[in-house]
């Protein structure tokens, strides 16, 4: 009882930083029906640099924090504005296609400059455990759950509120409608690949200061597509409710079927749902549905 | 047709008949073009280093997986991000069929191949309902999945110790060394090139075209949506199966490893860079990608002296100028070398005029 529920802990954890890196696809793909396969890739910028600031420059956690979100947020608009913004209304095959060459395009730099050793953030939170009843939690785990559902709170607050977020949505409805309304789309896809670019980074730096940082970490990228999938590509909710299932499912096929089946389980279990969901529910739990008829 | 002065340019083909009409190639200088490059082919042993042919090996096994996710993607529209594991499928099939039960590889070649062509079917299906991106990612899952598959049913796979595979034994001769496997992979990948090229003049092709370019309208038309999509998936499987059996014989040892999701994306980028639809494009596209990583390779060995860790950066260096071939093709050139090689031929036809 007290595994399953450690397992059930663990999962929901790790499933609130999915849902964060998750919502970077979401945004994406609700602004410019585009997928970003590399997404991965982002995350693993933003630990790196980071990380890179913590252990070589010394620097605090915060301010380095800051100079990564800062450095993701600018790369996401270098990317929109010189890859991307050629891709508008070509086939979903290009669009495809060019992300995922962009992922290994950035792979390959990022072996190049930080090589592909794992690496490790000095102490940030304290190590003390916690005990939640009889359930024993690292305090880096309740810190990646507390930052992940802080942003997840403040984005849902960001596209019901404020202007900018406003925008997005009337792009991600109609880009006509939004254009002829004043709003400048190239603007509004800049931001929302900046913004995508952030939440990936961020969640870099959480699932490093987990597991440390190492090449592998950009496979969240396509762990996290599942996520997105079951809660509907373009719904914020279906980001965090996929999240937290697919957390959970992860860390319950790991901890039940990864013994019986010689392990690996964990990464395929995900995809597995994926299937299901594709054959009885394509467009996910709260995803708006494309209905065609002849 | 009359002989044409093969020292004039060609300004425009011209047929009077149904049956020129058709014809692959119109003038008399292509039909000796296809006959001394089919000459050279057969000769490349003769003129070539084992080195070349070796290397001549893996680009004709790719030519006959780009083929097949060509007439998938390129011909039909349906993308596949999972046609590295497809590969793998293939080659493990062969590998059973060779290596576990005995049997000769003229068996196991084409056994290989109706066995993908089966499990590309299946992960099919969701072609049914989704389409596009949704595709793509059902296909990524039946890549993780069989990548799965392959690393855990030991009793068939070995799991992760990998399978010994054979040399292929034909008609007596055992294919032990690259010269005799040459021309094996030669045959088979031109059987699959004038199999492709006539599958696109017959009515399934012409389908296929139809589904890929609106698939609503091809309904319309009374073109079985499913049927034909399904039947995409497994032709374009069985290719790849094909070219997993040669794979797998050729490389002798196969593990999970060689079929992950990069060598999906090493598909697609021939097919994108060669040329989407087009099956002379797979073939350079395969022959473009085959041959990028050896010619960086060979760069780097020229700057060694120089910069002696340029081997630690190199392997990083080969993702970044695979990743940025792929999207600066897209950006500037969608159609591919294919377009490329056309406008070329297309410059010298009209020159001196350019219309």
């Amino acid at each position: 009882m007290v595994f399953l529920m450690q397992l059930v802990v663990t999962g929901l954890v790790v499933g609130a930083v999915y849902a964060m890196v998750a919502l970077g696809f979401v945004l994406i793909y609700k602004s410019s029906d585009v997928i970003n396969f590399a997404q991965g890739e982002l995350l693993l910028v933003g630990a790196y640099i980071c990380l890179t600031l913590v252990n070589v420059y010394h620097m605090p956690f915060l301010v380095a924090l800051l100079i990564s979100i800062a450095v993701s947020f600018l790369l996401g608009i270098i990317i929109e504005r010189t890859i991307l913004r050629s891709f508008i209304n070509e086939p979903v095959i290009s669009v495809i296609m060019v992300t995922l060459g962009l992922s290994s395009a950035m792979r390959g730099l990022i072996q190049v400059i930080w090589s592909t050793d794992t690496r490790t953030f000095p102490e940030i939170f304290p190590t003390a455990p916690v005990n939640i009843g009889p359930v024993v939690v690292s305090q880096v785990y309740l810190w990646s759950l507390f930052v992940s559902l802080v942003m997840l709170v403040a984005f849902s607050l960001f596209f019901k509120y404020s202007h900018m977020g406003i925008a997005m949505r009337a792009t991600a409805d109609d880009q006509q409608a939004a254009l002829s309304m004043g709003i400048s789309v190239k603007l509004i896809f800049a931001a929302t690949w900046a913004i995508a670019a952030v939440v990936a980074g961020i969640g870099g730096i959480l699932l490093g200061n987990i597991n440390g940082v190492n090449s592998s970490l950009s496979h969240i990228g396509l762990t996290v597509l599942p996520v997105a999938i079951l809660g509907g590509l373009d719904s914020i909710p279906g980001a965090i409710v996929g999240g937290l299932i697919i957390g959970v499912l992860e860390s319950l096929s790991g901890g039940y079927l990864d013994p019986l089946l010689g392990g690996g389980v964990k990464e395929v279990a995900p995809f597995v749902v994926l299937v299901l969901i594709l054959m009885i529910k394509p467009y996910g739990l709260f995803g708006k549905e494309i209905i065609e008829r002849v | 047709m009359r002989l044409r002065n093969p020292f004039v340019m060609e300004s425009g083909v011209f047929t009077t008949n149904y049956r020129d009409d058709m014809a692959f190639h119109y003038p008399m200088l292509a039909k000796l073009r296809v006959a001394a490059i089919m000459l050279l082919l057969f000769l490349l042993p003769v003129y070539a280093g084992t080195y070349l042919v070796s290397i001549a090996n893996l680009v004709g096994i790719a030519i006959i997986g780009s083929l097949g996710l060509n007439i998938l993607t390129g011909f039909t529209g349906q993308i596949s991000i999972g046609h590295g594991a497809f590969l793998g499928v293939g080659a493990y099939a062969a590998g059973f069929i060779t290596a576990k039960m005995g049997l000769p590889f003229w068996i196991a070649l084409p056994a290989a191949g109706v066995i993908t062509a089966a499990v590309g079917a299946i992960f099919g299906i969701p072609s049914l309902r989704l389409k596009g991106l949704y595709l793509a990612i059902a296909t990524l899952a039946a890549q993780v999945i069989i990548e799965f598959v392959i690393a855990h049913w030991d009793g068939v796979t070995n799991g992760v110790h990998g399978m010994f595979l054979p040399a292929p034994q034909l008609f007596g001769f055992t294919l032990d060394n690259d010269v005799s496997y040459y021309y094996l992979v030669l045959v088979v990948c031109i059987i699959a090139a004038m199999f492709a090229f006539n599958l696109f003049r017959s009515r399934v092709g012409r389908a296929f075209v139809a589904v890929r370019d609106r698939d609503l309208a091809a309904e319309v038309m009374g073109i079985n949506l499913f049927k034909y999509k399904i039947m995409a998936f497994a032709l374009s499987s069985f290719y790849v199966g094909v070219a997993g059996a040669l794979w797998g014989h050729y490389l002798r040892i196969i593990s999970p490893e060689h079929f992950t999701i990069a060598v999906s994306i090493q598909y697609l980028a021939m097919v994108i860079i060669g040329g989407l639809g087009s099956v002379m494009g797979s073939i350079y596209g395969a022959v473009f990608i085959t041959l990028l990583p050896i010619v960086l390779r060979e760069i780097a060995g020229l700057f060694s002296t120089y910069f002696p860790n340029i081997e630690t950066i190199i392997l990083g260096l080969k993702e970044a100028v695979f990743g940025t071939t792929i999207v600066v093709f897209l950006i500037y050139e969608p159609e591919g070398l294919a377009r490329i090689w056309q406008n070329i031929k297309d410059y010298f036809k009209l020159w001196p005029f350019s219309y």
